[in-house]
């Protein structure tokens, strides 16, 4: 077992373990796109970003992928790591704005502004179907193809292939299939509306239900927040 | 029933040089790069049926195959004509006007950089550099004949001087 810190905590750790499961496993909180549990690490998203060492030396590493030393420093909440997770979901966000999970993140985040050019694509390229049919259905019926901005998934040569089982699974554990919440804003926008809302419904639910219509949602910036009772529409 | 005898003949052939191609390398996983980069010098291109067979028996999927044969600009799915034309867009060459270059080129082929003509005489490939900035615009005639200070109006002679020397 090798002794680490996590946030000031000392944890013990597994030989061979990442950064990533050390720190989930104590419950410390990394967001992660591209990560799939018993997999190959991929280191995609980058969204998993943790600052590691001390002084002059630190510096930021993504935690899927960076195994566990002894007397390691990992920090997973500094300012600057908060700035980069902030920038890098806006990236992924201008790619594919309508997956719910995303929306989630910026909202989580505070991301309130997307900067960049919407893509509208319903793809961020983080592998997982890939190593889902790789690694787990032993399938390889989908995979890159092309590179740079023309890499995409696919079959090969476009076509439906013999290899394919139809198991579903790469759509199981895609992030982006889980579509934004039906909030006042049109497709494509930052909804943000779990940012905004009154929780009034947490009381009841534990959660907040932001993709239920009618739960007092998404408050638009400037208006003032409506309670639980008052909302009608 | 020539044309029949002809291409079981052609089929043959075929399956002896990727034989030979298999057995040079010994069917190692590491070696799907070098077995890609000769068929395309042996078939200009790579055809789906060969990759299909390349995956086959080299125990590799397919989808690993092709997305190999995606990722390298020298490996390409579509058939290269007989003369092939790269067009250097890099950034001295770009300054210097290749894009009417390549225009030029497009319009006398009748084709699309990245494509074949119909006649599969001619394709026409852009390129990011080729090491000669000072003589751009580049362009390079089928892997060695190198034409620099390219401009729009010496896309014609040249395309006819290419097809003199074949027609000699």
């Amino acid at each position: 077992m090798l002794n680490i810190t996590i946030n000031g905590a000392e944890v013990k750790a597994q030989e061979g373990a990442t950064i990533l499961e050390v720190a989930r496993d104590y419950g410390f909180y990394i967001p992660t796109l591209c990560y799939l549990e018993g997999h190959d690490s991929y280191g995609a998203c980058r969204l998993c970003i943790v600052e590691i060492g001390e002084g002059s030396r630190r510096r930021v590493v993504t935690s899927c992928n960076y195994p566990v030393e002894e007397g390691l420093s990992v920090q997973t909440d500094t300012k600057k790591i908060i700035g980069h997770r902030k920038l890098l979901i806006e990236l992924i966000l201008s790619r594919a704005p309508n997956s719910k999970t995303l929306q989630d993140l910026a909202s989580y985040y505070g991301v309130e502004k997307i900067r960049f050019k919407n893509k509208n694509d319903d793809c961020i390229l983080c592998g997982k179907c890939v190593r889902m049919c790789n690694e787990q259905m032993q399938s390889g019926a989908i995979g890159f193809v092309g590179r740079g901005k023309n890499l995409k998934i696919s079959t090969p040569f476009s076509k439906a292939n013999e290899v394919c089982r139809n198991c579903g699974a790469c759509m199981y554990i895609c992030p982006m299939v889980e579509v934004q919440c039906r909030g006042p804003k049109t497709t494509g926008d930052l909804c943000n509306g779990c940012l905004r809302v009154t929780p009034t419904c947490v009381e009841v639910y534990d959660r907040q239900m932001c993709y239920v219509e009618d739960c007092g949602t998404c408050v638009r910036p400037g208006s003032k927040p409506t309670g639980g009772k008052s909302q009608k529409k | 029933m020539k044309i029949l005898k002809g291409h079981g003949a052609m089929m043959k052939r075929e399956e002896i040089m990727l034989e030979k191609i298999f057995k040079k390398y010994k069917l190692q996983k590491s070696a799907l790069v070098p077995v890609l980069q000769d068929i395309q010098a042996e078939y200009g291109y790579l055809p789906e049926d060969v990759l299909r067979q390349v995956a086959r028996k080299m125990k590799i999927s397919l989808i690993e195959v092709f997305g190999v044969a995606t990722f390298y600009k020298s490996l390409s799915l579509i058939p290269r004509g007989r003369h092939h034309i790269q067009v250097c867009t890099g950034t001295a060459c770009h300054v210097r006007g290749a894009k009417r270059v390549l225009e030029e080129f497009e319009r006398d082929l009748c084709t699309c950089a990245g494509q074949t003509t119909e006649d599969q005489e001619f394709s026409l490939e852009t390129v990011n550099c080729v090491g000669a900035c000072a003589l751009g615009p580049m362009v390079i005639v089928d892997g060695g004949k190198y034409h620099g200070h390219m401009t729009a109006t010496k896309v014609k002679p040249c395309i006819r001087k290419i097809t003199r020397k074949e027609a000699e």
